[in-house]
């Protein structure tokens, strides 16, 4: 095990050498070198906000049965089924057909093409909604891949319009990524207090314009109240939505000098828009957020130029953030903030000076340990310490890993652990010393003995670290990866550079070595 | 360094002590409980630092007794002027209580308070981590053993969990005897036990298997004296680096790695001892001998 060719000392240098310039890039920023790698620091390091947001479908399938009761009802109507009994529960619509038409109803429900009632997933070979009958009475609810589909369409418009209004706030390099089927991590790095964020990710904000009615309606109405108290009745139909929203921006009225909020509509909005305002002159216009009036002026004239104002009871802030939430859009379905952690930058910045004074003492401590232990083979093995981390460094930087303070933990203990492959060495050595005459058959013998032992040894740590990977959850994920990277970077000092530097010595000085 | 210790004389005394131990600290982890922080019971932890040294944890309390928060612990959290504010309430909804309580503070304590850290954990999310903190334990522990099992007999796969179960459950009650804090960092901790107390067993295995061999005719018990004591050099040599490196993480490492590493150096020490003590002497009971080696063997070469 002692005899290393050519090109194996080639390799084992120029794969340390690589790795350790890549360690010394952290040292470095330039932004425009081709391998402008650096290690991230967590936002336990650098300081910041992490937010954990969850979607609440609950509303969302609710709404989408909403929609599907007057299609239904049509479909029933066309198809010649006598219908009763009609209603929507959270779930699911329920009804009776009469007559025995269960095969005749299933088969139209279940066509697979031109189906407009009950939509086919062509990438799940499934429909959207599933069906139960019972003695005539027949529930119709959201298959299992229905029900997916929709969250996952739900999810993915949610983190866009996430970013959107984030992107509007002006954090810098927001992280937004979907998390398991119903979550968004939102991670803001420099963020000192999230609480204006929060309150803004916490609305839905949709927005729509809506009559304000005495008079009995196909759509119903429903009774709210206006901005300052009073009650009104609200006609249920929908004239616009924020949908046809194209900008919105804070403005101080010129006149009152109070806050509000211009907008500007698309053609579709405008045309509408100018309709209704045109043939309800005189009428209340209930201006409807989040199901909330936020304001009911009467229409004085025909709005037809495609923009408008809405004023209330608004501050500055209301306003600049009302616009910012109209002109993002509105979420799909209401978002609830499950976890929050928050790190302020003083922190951070203690955090990292005791992280790296304990390293730097961890480091020497141990240093100074070897060496007394070892003598000059623990110089070696010290040589292979700082091999080690530097390579360990190199690997993180190369993968652009994130560094957070358990993960210098981490680091410390590959410190406390990685010696150990050589001390399982050394002390191999020094037994097979007392049988062997021979000094380099008994180094030799050493190696190869104690190998199956520093890799089982190595390998155990190495499954556990594999476990807190998958199941570690934030900064405790930085402590698997520094751990587990560090055991691999062990492995090879221990066997490739220690190995070389102990045999480089050994055999030049036969006679006289001493462990 | 050479070591002769005669183990055999202690081994039995020393089962004595774990069972003893192992009693203690599965009374106090059911009767008492593990004092779970907010990362799996849910809730609020505020970390602030005062500029007024005068500010004493009882006006903190005082001031936060206004706002219905119901269960708080206040404390003092390394240095002087630094508190640690702990709030059970779960609420499904947070979006105002941390302003709420942001701004009750520095109205009371009449000054600009600065936030180090502040951290909410919703009931659903505290207890999905309490869930995958068990379930990534009880995989490690497989894992180990089906390696072990892989990688040597059963009985030593056997005898290896039994040290394992004796470190996580010891680990624990300490925990719980002394009221320390079990977070997300305390299930690194403990994995990374399980893997360095599974290295220390694995070691000491091995030198009992080759000794098996060696020496077929000696029993089993002086098989693993003689296996602990020539492997008793580096056990000690590793486990003393690695404290050095924890003890330092410990004194210099600043209060948020403080119940990471004292986890850590409580199970470096456990994992030592249950490698001598509780791995090695428990292959007698298991009936190992030379021809538990034999009989894999006869199995590869039919």
């Amino acid at each position: 095990m002692l005899n290393f060719t050519k090109i194996k000392i080639i390799s084992i240098y120029f794969i340390f050498f690589l790795l350790t310039s890549f360690a010394i890039l952290n040292f470095f920023s330039n932004e425009e070198s081709l391998f402008n790698k650096k290690v991230n620091l967590g936002l336990d390091l650098q300081g910041g906000s992490y937010l954990l947001l969850e979607i609440d479908t609950k509303p969302l399938i609710k709404e989408r049965l909403q929609d599907k009761v007057i299609q239904i009802k049509k479909y029933l109507k066309n198809n010649d089924f006598k219908f009763d009994s009609f209603e929507i529960n959270e779930n699911s619509i329920n009804f009776n057909l009469k007559d025995d038409v269960e095969n005749r109803f299933q088969k139209l429900f279940f066509s697979t093409k031109n189906n407009n009632i009950n939509q086919y997933i062509d990438q799940y070979r499934t429909h959207q909604f599933d069906l139960l009958i019972e003695n005539n009475n027949y529930t119709i609810y959201f298959s299992k891949y229905g029900l997916l589909t929709l969250n996952n369409a739900a999810v993915k418009q949610s983190i866009e319009i996430v970013r959107r209004r984030i992107d509007d706030l002006g954090t810098k390099e927001p992280t937004i990524i979907q998390r398991g089927e119903k979550r968004i991590v939102v991670e803001l790095p420099g963020l000192k207090d999230p609480s204006r964020i929060k309150n803004l990710l916490g609305k839905t904000a949709q927005l729509n314009f809506r009559l304000v009615t005495d008079e009995e309606n196909d759509f119903g109405s429903e009774k709210m109240i206006s901005e300052n108290g009073e009650e009104v009745i609200v006609n249920k139909k929908i004239i616009m939505s924020g949908e046809n929203l194209v900008d919105a921006q804070p403005r101080l009225d010129n006149q009152s000098n109070k806050p509000m909020v211009s907008f500007t509509l698309d053609r579709y909005g405008a045309q509408k828009f100018g309709k209704v305002t045109t043939n309800n002159v005189g009428k209340r216009l209930a201006i409807v957020l989040d199901n909330k009036i936020i304001s009911a002026p009467v229409i004085r004239e025909a709005i037809t130029g495609g923009s408008g104002t809405i004023s209330g009871n608004f501050t500055f802030q209301d306003v600049t953030d009302l616009a910012l939430l109209l002109r993002s859009g509105a979420l799909p379905t209401p978002i609830n903030i499950v976890e929050e952690r928050t790190v302020g930058p003083d922190l951070g910045k203690d955090s990292i000076i005791s992280g790296a004074i304990s390293l730097v003492i961890g480091f020497l401590l141990v240093v100074l340990y070897m060496f007394y232990k070892y003598r000059l083979f623990g110089l070696i093995a010290n040589v292979s310490l700082i091999s080690n981390l530097s390579m360990l460094i190199g690997v993180l930087t190369i993968l652009e890993a994130t560094l957070t303070l358990p993960g210098i933990a981490g680091i410390i203990l590959t410190v406390g652990m990685a010696v150990d492959a050589n001390v399982l060495i050394f002390e191999r050595i020094k037994e097979e010393l007392k049988t062997e005459k021979s000094v380099i058959h008994a180094f030799d013998m050493g190696y190869s003995r104690a190998k199956i032992t520093v890799l089982d040894a190595n390998l155990t740590t190495l499954l556990a670290t594999v476990i807190l990977f998958f199941f570690g959850s934030g900064p405790v994920k930085g402590f698997a990866v520094t751990l587990g990277i560090g055991i691999v970077t062990t492995l090879f000092s221990a066997y490739f550079i220690a190995r070389h530097l102990t045999s480089f010595y050994v055999l030049r000085n036969k006679e006289s070595i001493k462990l | 360094m050479k070591y002769n210790f005669n183990f055999i004389n202690y081994f039995k005394k020393f089962n004595y002590l774990s069972l003893i131990l192992v009693s203690i600290s599965l009374t106090f982890i059911i009767f008492k409980g593990l004092n779970y922080g907010i990362d799996f019971k849910g809730g609020t932890l505020i970390e602030i630092r005062l500029e007024n040294k005068d500010i004493k944890v009882s006006d903190i309390r005082e001031s936060l007794k206004r706002i219905n928060l119901g269960d708080i612990n206040v404390k003092n959290f390394g240095e002087e002027s630094d508190f640690l504010i702990k709030i059970e309430k779960k609420l499904n909804n947070n979006e105002t209580l941390i302003t709420e309580i942001k701004e009750t503070l520095d109205k009371d304590l009449n000054e600009e308070v600065n936030y180090r850290r502040v951290e909410s954990v919703g009931p659903k999310v505290s207890a999905e981590l309490l869930k995958s903190g068990i379930i990534s334990i009880g995989l490690a522990l497989l894992m180990m053993l089906f390696y072990i099992w892989f990688r040597f007999e059963w009985q030593f796969s056997l005898g290896s969990i039994i040290a394992l179960f004796h470190d996580v459950i010891v680990t624990l009650g300490v925990f719980s005897i002394l009221s320390i804090e079990i977070n997300l960092s305390i299930v690194a901790a403990v994995l990374t036990i399980v893997g360095y107390s599974m290295n220390d067993t694995v070691v000491i295995y091995d030198r009992i298997r080759e000794n098996l061999s060696k020496y077929n005719k000696l029993e089993i018990n002086l098989i693993a004296n003689l296996s602990v004591n020539e492997t008793l050099s580096r056990t000690l040599i590793t486990s003393v680096t690695t404290l050095l490196a924890l003890f330092s993480i410990f004194i210099l490492g600043g209060e948020i790695l403080k119940g990471f590493s004292f986890a850590m150096i409580m199970g470096v020490i456990i994992g030592t001892y249950s490698s001598i003590f509780v791995a090695s002497p428990v292959l007698k009971y298991l009936k190992v001998s030379y021809k538990t080696l034999e009989k894999k063997e006869e199995k590869i070469v039919p």
